[in-house]
């Protein structure tokens, strides 16, 4: 099967990109260990899985960019915290997937190594930053991945691709070994076909790592357990802001149905308010830069990584290694977080922006009060063209708009596929509470329970048909 | 003009941690470059700090030492930069939230009046690697061994006055952090060093004048003379009707002269902010207690103590309280011999000659302070004379053996018989008939001088053995007799 599965990648290579590296040689040994444990009658919850890591987290030996030139030569000697539960978990990574440079973008147009399509149209983005990730599971070259998520980046390209992904709580999952972004919003969660197999991912990713300060010591529950109860009674939020918003009309009428579904199912709709949703982009892209830009910091030239030739002094060093070492959109947020942090612009920038970001958060636990989870849309719309936001950084930015606020609160968010628009796939998210991933899961597998769209699948047959 | 010198210092103590502030690696000085690194302090992608907790205890620790506030909740910020040994390109600190504030500590003044200086702040940090320029061919090497070393920046107000009170603050904290173990203190070794903040104003002039930093002047002698080169090179600028440039500045010891590194329009934007990687740090009040029942006597009360319970001077006690190891030193050899007075002259008089001439420190002295305890007890029951003693003590320097050993091998041992002192007082006046003519025949005042010629000739009839006292009462009785 990994062998089946290796050839299959290979061949959609040049159509879909979703892959940076793959490892064959070290995922033919996994299997063959997984064949030889389990006739031994070991088992363990991911034995012999194949699974993709997007190229943000480190696995150690295998080369890891995070998208970039800058780390198109880096071999980390260590693992990663979430990659090192999936292989003692039996998992068999089979490669590392495509990403925007450093997990910025919305499209994963932003990577080293080429745009990732979406297998559902090969002219239309597979959104980012976990774009490749999430293409690779919708085309069924993997049937699970990791991805990372600082504004949106797991549950955006999850919608686009028609598959589930999750965001768990800041803190649920290490970021011990995933190549930071924004360390106060970056985390690492699952993407898959079904909530199902989510919250067994999950299982595998969660937990208090000694080694990360903001990893949370909070109890790891049997997600699988829960995921029967009946959703009787359950409180969901709809939030005026996002649903007063002149939607996408096909999207919108997609969601609709599904919320009509949901309260079928018996969950009591409430309406509440999010007042500060709108003023939540911006401080996102205040925040995220800001720690960007001394997160990039440390990719100086002078220990690993892109080294630009001949440097005449240290200055040169620094700045023709960076300037060629990372990519125009890097570039970008380095600069917007660097001037935010200035003297003389800190108190206009970053520090209002984490008062927002402190408001947004008391939105939230104000609308906790009433109800058991809120639902929004994930997207503005379905997936766009390539090309189609590239030269508008502010359009694409907004494409954060639903799933940023989540983020700068902190809080777990599923994105489900629920429906098509322009005959692609679109999500609809659920947001919970703190640490709250078992009642989101719950609720994402009932869904899945009573409709079909997390079983539509992009015809591939063409782009995975190996050569001969 | 009369010129004020007001002086503020930032000193950076180097925690005597097991492992670094931010990652398990070792902190030991020496090893080889970059063999104390591990993927954190070497920035990693991916990598993340976690708090050393003994850090933190050793800051409480110097925060309650100097009866200063600790802060219940303090924040981590990162200074940004670009450095070469600075792997992260930037260094975790603490601006807005240090750990400890307003504390205060006393420095004894020249003319022994005592005089309190403010410290504002003491802030944790990690420590930067090392740039090596030399043995590269025109190249820069980076040994990462330092980078993540505990530091804690102790910040004074402006409140000295001169170089001197400078260097007794210096001092005096030098004593603190060791007396507390937080720190060995070892200058040499870079574990304390300095940047001295030094302007001048007219006297009686209330605000203060453009100042300049002096960066890591690193010992005692050297924060004295670059303060002082430095108040001189400003006072002839001022007089000149000049004016000081705000600016960072090196001290060179081989031209003893400071020189400008960079001013104030070069200084970097340093985009504090707070780091996203580690939480806020909250300290309980029960952690405060627990830290402040196990804090050991500082040196202000073993000083009194020395005071109170040995009867030393304030000023033998000050000097023999200034460290921790002199102290330990001082109490051991003075229960060995139970004579504080002579366990304290012995201290401050040979062994610092001694180790003053070797440039040793007292813990790394040849004569243990038992050994120094028991020659004390030999004099004190005349096995040994005062002069003899200080043979032993070479002795004992060389590394040749216990006390006792050392005389009977050389046969030191004072004769304290009188039938052979009087045998051998007899000889000498015999030998000196003449001599003894002179002195009979001599005033009583010049007698009393004349009687150290005899002595002497007895001392050296008996190689120096024979009980001074002994001999000085014998030969009065037989050339007056």
């Amino acid at each position: 099967m990994t062998r089946h599965l290796l050839t299959k990648a290979e061949a959609s290579q040049p159509h879909l990109n979703s892959f940076i590296t793959l490892c064959h040689d070290q995922a033919i040994s996994a299997a063959r260990a997984a064949d030889e444990a389990r006739t031994r009658g070991e088992n363990s919850l991911l034995l012999g899985i194949p699974v993709a890591h997007k190229d943000a987290f480190c696995t150690a030996g295998i080369r890891t960019t995070s998208g970039s030139r800058m780390l198109s030569n880096f071999i980390p000697p260590y693992e990663s915290t979430v990659s090192r539960k999936f292989k003692d978990a039996g998992a068999v990574c089979l490669g590392k997937t495509n990403m925007d440079e450093f997990a910025m973008g919305s499209s994963n147009e932003n990577s080293f190594f080429g745009a990732v399509r979406n297998p559902w149209d090969l002219s239309r983005v597979p959104g980012g930053s976990s774009g490749g990730s999430a293409a690779a599971v919708a085309a069924g070259l993997v049937p699970a991945a990791t991805g990372t998520d600082t504004g949106g980046s797991i549950r955006q390209p999850a919608a686009f691709c028609g598959i589930s992904g999750l965001k768990p709580t800041y803190g649920r999952v290490s970021r011990l070994g995933m190549i930071a972004y924004a360390s106060s919003l970056d985390q690492g969660g699952p993407l898959a076909h079904t909530v199902e197999d989510l919250a067994l991912l999950l299982k595998v990713m969660a937990g208090l790592d000694e080694n990360d300060s903001t990893s949370a010591d909070a109890p790891v529950p049997d997600y699988a357990a829960t995921l029967a109860t009946p959703l009787q009674g359950l409180r969901i939020g709809l939030p005026r802001e996002v649903f007063s918003e002149t939607a996408h009309p096909e999207a919108a009428r997609a969601l609709q149905a599904a919320i009509a579904e949901l309260e079928k199912l018996g969950a009591t709709l409430v309406d509440i308010t999010l007042p500060h949703t709108a003023l939540s982009v911006p401080a996102y892209y205040v925040i995220a830069p800001a720690e960007a830009s001394t997160n990039l910091s440390r990719f100086d030239g002078v220990r690993y990584g892109h080294r630009c030739d001949n440097p005449t002094d240290l200055e040169d060093l620094y700045s023709r290694t960076r300037a060629e070492g990372f990519g125009k959109e890097v570039q970008r947020r380095i600069l917007i977080g660097t001037y935010a942090l200035s003297a003389g612009y800190y108190d206009a920038y970053y520090r209002q922006a984490q008062r927002i970001r402190r408001l947004i958060k008391n939105d939230f636990v104000a609308a906790f009060s009433q109800v058991d989870t809120i639902l929004t849309p994930v997207t503005p719309g379905p997936a766009f063209g390539l090309g189609a936001k590239t030269s508008d950084p502010v359009a694409m930015y907004l494409e954060d708009i639903y799933t940023v606020p989540t983020s700068l609160a902190g809080l777990p968010g599923l994105s489900i596929p629920c429906g098509f628009a322009e005959g692609m796939p679109i999500g609809m998210q659920l947001i919970g509470n703190y640490f709250d991933e078992a009642r989101l899961l719950n609720l994402g597998h009932q869904f899945q329970l009573h409709t079909d769209w997390h079983t539509r699948r992009p015809d591939v047959t063409r782009i995975t048909a190996s050569a001969n | 003009m009369q010129w004020e010198v007001v002086i503020g210092l930032e000193v950076h103590v180097q925690l005597a941690t097991q492992s670094k502030i931010f990652s398990g690696a070792s902190i030991a000085f020496g090893a080889e470059p970059n063999t104390q690194a591990c993927a954190v302090d070497l920035a990693m992608p991916g990598m993340l700090p976690v708090f050393n907790e003994e850090a933190l205890n050793m800051a409480i620790k110097f925060g309650l030492a100097i009866d200063a506030n600790i802060n219940k909740v303090s924040v981590f910020d990162r200074k940004n930069y670009f450095y070469p040994d600075l792997p992260k390109g930037y260094q975790i600190s603490q601006l807005d939230y240090p750990t400890v504030e307003k504390g205060h500590l006393d420095i004894t003044l020249e003319d022994g009046s005592s005089k309190r200086i403010n410290v504002t702040r003491a802030h944790l940090e990690e420590d930067a690697g090392k740039s090596l320029h030399e043995d590269f061919h025109g190249q820069t090497g980076i040994d990462l061994n330092r980078a993540g070393t505990p530091l804690l920046e102790i910040v004074s107000e402006p409140e000295l006055r001169s170089a001197k009170e400078a260097v007794a603050y210096l001092k005096k904290l030098h004593s603190i952090v060791t007396y507390l173990g937080i720190s060995d203190g070892d200058m040499s070794q870079g574990s304390m060093r300095c940047d001295c903040n030094v302007s001048l104003r007219p006297f009686g002039q209330q605000e203060f004048g453009t100042r300049t930093e002096i960066k890591n002047v690193n010992s005692f002698r050297f924060v004295e003379k670059a303060i002082n080169c430095e108040i001189e090179r400003q006072m002839d600028i001022l007089e000149d009707g000049g004016r000081i440039i705000q600016e960072t500045r090196l001290y060179n010891p081989d031209k003893d002269e400071t020189r400008s590194m960079r001013s104030k329009e070069h200084a970097n934007d340093y985009r504090y902010f707070p780091d996203p990687d580690l939480l806020p740090v909250v300290i309980q009040d029960e952690t405060i207690e627990r830290i402040r029942q196990s804090l050991p006597e500082l040196p202000e009360a073993k000083k009194s103590r020395f005071v109170s319970d040995y009867g030393l001077t304030d000023y033998d006690a000050g000097i023999l309280a200034s460290t921790r190891a002199q102290a330990d030193y001082f109490e051991t050899v003075a229960k060995r011999c139970d004579d504080a007075k002579l366990a304290a002259n012995w201290i401050m008089g040979e062994l610092s000659k001694w180790l003053n001439q070797e440039n040793l420190e007292i813990q790394q002295s040849p004569v243990t302070a038992q050994q120094l305890g028991d020659l004390i007890l030999r004099v004190k029951d005349n096995t040994l004379s005062g002069k003899l003693g200080k043979t032993v003590f070479e002795s004992l320097w060389q590394r040749e053996g216990e006390v006792d050993a050392i005389i009977e091998k050389k046969g030191l041992k004072q004769v304290t018989d009188s039938s052979a002192i009087e045998a051998m007082i007899d000889e000498v006046l015999n030998a000196n008939a003449a001599q003894v003519e002179q002195y009979r025949a001599a005033e009583p005042e010049k007698q009393a001088k004349m009687l150290g010629f005899f002595v002497g000739q007895a001392m050296k009839a008996s190689r120096g053995k024979a009980n001074p006292q002994q001999v000085n009462e014998a030969l009065t009785r037989k050339l007056n007799g």
